[in-house]
C-alpha cells in the first residue's frame, strides 16, 4: 500500500521506512513555534520538568502575537515572563525570536512562513491551532497545547496519532469575486466542523497547483476548522520560489538538518547533491502521496462554480452565499489575523476599496499580520487606500481575531471578518455577531453598510 | 487516575467550542484558580437555562456529558484547566483532538469518549456513576453505557500526564 505525503513525513521524523493511520508514534520535532498566551505553562515545564535543559537540535521560533502590544497588565505579565525565557536561553539553544522590541514581528503564522522557517518535510508543533498553516509549505504541522509545547521543549519529540487523510481536489478556475477563502467556506460548510476530526486534509489539482502561498496558507490555517489535525499541499515550484525569494540557496540549504538531507539522498538514490536544485528535485519526488495512497475520503470541488460565500454564526460550517443573506447591518468589517491579513488579502480588499467610502456607520479595521506586509502596505501606497476609504490601522496582533483587543464587539453588534472563527462571543460580547467571508467581501461589505458578496 | 466519578451531570450538545468553555478575554492568565470561575461562562443562557457555576462560583457537577465534537477550536490548555478546577470528567460522543489531547497530556481532567450519543439519555442535574475500573462504563439512571477503552494513550493518563510519563521514560 502507498503512503501520503503525511505517512512519508511521520515515517521519517519516527526513524520508519512507513506508518499506518491509526497507529500511535513518537516522531522527532524538527521546529516548535511558542507565543504569548500559550506558553507561560511550557517555560514552568520546561524550568521545572526538565532541569531547564532545551532538546537538543530542536528549533524554537518565539512569536508574541496574541496580546501584543501588551493589551493590559496581566498579558504584560505573561510578556515578560517570555522575554525571560527567550534571555535565559537565545544563543545558548537553537532559537529564533521575532520580539516586539525592535519592531520586527508580527503574527505567528504568517511570521514563520515569512522568515523562510517552513521547510518541507519537517515536523513542525505550535501552542496554537492554527500552526496547521505550515502544511502550506509542506511540513507536516498541528498545534499543540501547554503540556505539550513543554514537553516538546525538555525531549524534541511527541507522540502522534498517524492521522488518515482527507484528499481534496479542486478542478476550475475561480471566478474574480471568489477567493481561497470561499473554497474553504465552501468545503467546511459541505462536511462540518467536525468533518475532517483527526484528519489531515490534503488539498491537491490543478487549481491549488497554481495557487500562490497565500492563498495556500488560507486552506491549511482553516483545516482545523473542520477538526482536521493538518492541513498539507504538496511542495511545487512555487513552494520552492517563495522560500527563494526570502533565502540564500546556502541559507536555505542550511535549514535541512544532515538527517534530512541523507533521508532524500536515500529516497532520490543520488550520492550527492550539487547545489540546491537537485537537493529540491529530490525533495518533490520524495514529498507526494502515492498514487495507491489510501484516503479516508476523497472530495472533488469544481471552484469555476463558487460564488462569494460567509459563515454565519456562531460556527465556520454555518455557510450560505453571500447573495442569500438578506439585508444584515453591519457595526464592523475587520481584515486581518492569520488567515485574513496576508498581503495578498490586503490587495484584494484594497482593489474593492479604492476610490470608495465606507458606509456611515461602519468601523473599518485593517490588522496587517505582520510588520513587513505593514510596511509594504505604505511602501506601495495601499495604506493611503485603506485610509482614504475610512479605514483604521492597527499594529500587527491577533488582536480582535479572538476577542482580545483593538475592535471588541459590544452586545447586538455584528462584525464582518476575514478571520478564521465565528463562535459564540469570538470578537467580543457573548451576544455579538460574527460572519467570516473573503477579505473582498469584507471590503464590499463595509462600502454597501451591510452584508454584500464581492462582484465580479 | 481515579477508577470511579460519582455526581451530577451537566449536559451539552455538539461542537462545543474553547472560546465557549473559557472565553479569550481570560487567557491573559494560566492560573487555574483565575481560571476555574469563567468555565463555560458563554454557553447561550437561551440553550442552557441552568448555568454551569452557581452565583457564588461553586459547581454542582462532577462530570459534563456532551455530544460531538467537544471542544472545538483553539489549542488553548486553559479549557480543561478550568473545567477540572470544577469537574472530574467529560463524557462525549467525540472529542476534539486538540482538547482531547491536552486532557490526555495535561493529566487533570478525564475525556471519555461513549459509543453513543447519551444526552437523549441523561438531564442536567441526573445523578451518573462513572467506572473505569473493569471494562469502562458511565451508569446513568439505572442504565449502563459502555465507554471506549483508552488505548495506546492509557499509560500516559495512567502516568497522570504527559509530563510524569516522560519524566519516569527518562528517569528524572
Amino acid at each position: 500500500m502507498g503512503q501520503t505525503i503525511t505517512q512519508k513525513i511521520l515515517a521519517r521524523a519516527s526513524g520508519r521506512d512507513s506508518v499506518e493511520p491509526g497507529e500511535v508514534i513518537e516522531a522527532k520535532i524538527d521546529v516548535l513555534m511558542m507565543h504569548d498566551v500559550t506558553s507561560d505553562m511550557a517555560i514552568d515545564i520546561l524550568r521545572n520538568d526538565f532541569n531547564n535543559k532545551i532538546a537538543d537540535k530542536l528549533k524554537i521560533v518565539v512569536v508574541p502575537d496574541h496580546y501584543v502590544p501588551n493589551k493590559d497588565i496581566k498579558s504584560a505579565a505573561l510578556y515578560k515572563k517570555l522575554k525571560q525565557f527567550v534571555e535565559e536561553h537565545e544563543g545558548k539553544s537553537n532559537m529564533v525570536t521575532y520580539m516586539v522590541e525592535g519592531g520586527d514581528y508580527g503574527v505567528c503564522h504568517e511570521m514563520l512562513p515569512e522568515k523562510g522557517h517552513i521547510i518541507p518535510g519537517q515536523v513542525i508543533t505550535g501552542g496554537d491551532s492554527h500552526t496547521c498553516e505550515y502544511g502550506s509549505g509542506a511540513a507536516f504541522s498541528t498545534g499543540v497545547g501547554s503540556t505539550e509545547a513543554g514537553n516538546v521543549l525538555g525531549m524534541g519529540e511527541l507522540w502522534f496519532r498517524v492521522p488518515e487523510t482527507f484528499k481534496i481536489e479542486v478542478t476550475g478556475e475561480m471566478p474574480s469575486n471568489v477567493m481561497d477563502k470561499d473554497l474553504f467556506l465552501s468545503v467546511v460548510g459541505d462536511i462540518g466542523v467536525d468533518g475532517a476530526l483527526y484528519q489531515a486534509m490534503e488539498w491537491c489539482g490543478p487549481t491549488i497547483r497554481k495557487f500562490s502561498m497565500d492563498q495556500r496558507k488560507t486552506l491549511a490555517n482553516m483545516a482545523i476548522e473542520a477538526g482536521g489535525k493538518s492541513g498539507i499541499i504538496e511542495p511545487d515550484e512555487i513552494t520552492k520560489k517563495y522560500l527563494l525569494e526570502r533565502l540564500f540557496e546556502g541559507e536555505l540549504i542550511s535549514r535541512f538538518s544532515d538527517e534530512e538531507i541523507d533521508y532524500y539522498k536515500q529516497q532520490s538514490g543520488i550520492r550527492d547533491f550539487y547545489g540546491f536544485d537537485s537537493l529540491w528535485n529530490a525533495i518533490e519526488n520524495t514529498l507526494k502521496s502515492d498514487p495507491d495512497a489510501e484516503y479516508s475520503a476523497v472530495k472533488k470541488v469544481d471552484a469555476s462554480g463558487l460564488e462569494p460565500l460567509v459563515a454565519k454564526p456562531y460556527l465556520p460550517a454555518n455557510v450560505a452565499p453571500a447573495s442569500e443573506l438578506g439585508d444584515i447591518k453591519i457595526d464592523q468589517a475587520y481584515i486581518g489575523g492569520c488567515t485574513g491579513g496576508k498581503w495578498e488579502d490586503f490587495v484584494a480588499a484594497a482593489e474593492v476599496l479604492k476610490g470608495n467610502r465606507i458606509a456611515k456607520g461602519v468601523r473599518l479595521l485593517i490588522v496587517p499580520s505582520t510588520a513587513d506586509i505593514q510596511r509594504r502596505l505604505v511602501k506601495e501606497g495601499l495604506y493611503n487606500t485603506f485610509m482614504d476609504a475610512g479605514g483604521i490601522f492597527s499594529a500587527p496582533t491577533c488582536g480582535a481575531c479572538l476577542g482580545g483587543y483593538m475592535g471588541i464587539l459590544a452586545a447586538g453588534e455584528v462584525a464582518i471578518s476575514s478571520t478564521n472563527r465565528n463562535f459564540r462571543g469570538r470578537m467580543g460580547d457573548p451576544e455579538s455577531f460574527v460572519y467570516l467571508s473573503s477579505p473582498k467581501t469584507v471590503a464590499a461589505s463595509a462600502i454597501a453598510g451591510c452584508i454584500k458578496g464581492a462582484e465580479k | 487516575m481515579k477508577d470511579k466519578i460519582q455526581g451530577k451531570a451537566y449536559v451539552v450538545g455538539n461542537d462545543i467550542d474553547t472560546d465557549v468553555i473559557i472565553p479569550a478575554r481570560y487567557l491573559n492568565t494560566m492560573d487555574p484558580a483565575e481560571l476555574g470561575p469563567h468555565a463555560m461562562e458563554d454557553l447561550d443562557p437561551k440553550q442552557y437555562p441552568v448555568p454551569f457555576l452557581n452565583e457564588d462560583g461553586s459547581c454542582d457537577y462532577k462530570v459534563i456529558v456532551a455530544g460531538k465534537n467537544f471542544g472545538c477550536g483553539s489549542s488553548r490548555e486553559h479549557a480543561p484547566m478550568a473545567l477540572a478546577e470544577n469537574i472530574e470528567a467529560v463524557v462525549a460522543e467525540s472529542f476534539a483532538r486538540i482538547y482531547f489531547r491536552n486532557s490526555v497530556n495535561g493529566g487533570i481532567i478525564l475525556p471519555l469518549e461513549s459509543t453513543a450519543d447519551l444526552t437523549d439519555f441523561v438531564e442536567t442535574g441526573d445523578q451518573v456513576e462513572i467506572d473505569l475500573s473493569g471494562s469502562p462504563h458511565i451508569e446513568i439512571n439505572g442504565r449502563l453505557f459502555d465507554i471506549k477503552e483508552f488505548g495506546p494513550v492509557k499509560k500516559i493518563i495512567e502516568a497522570g500526564g504527559l509530563t510524569a510519563y516522560n519524566k519516569k521514560r527518562l528517569g528524572l
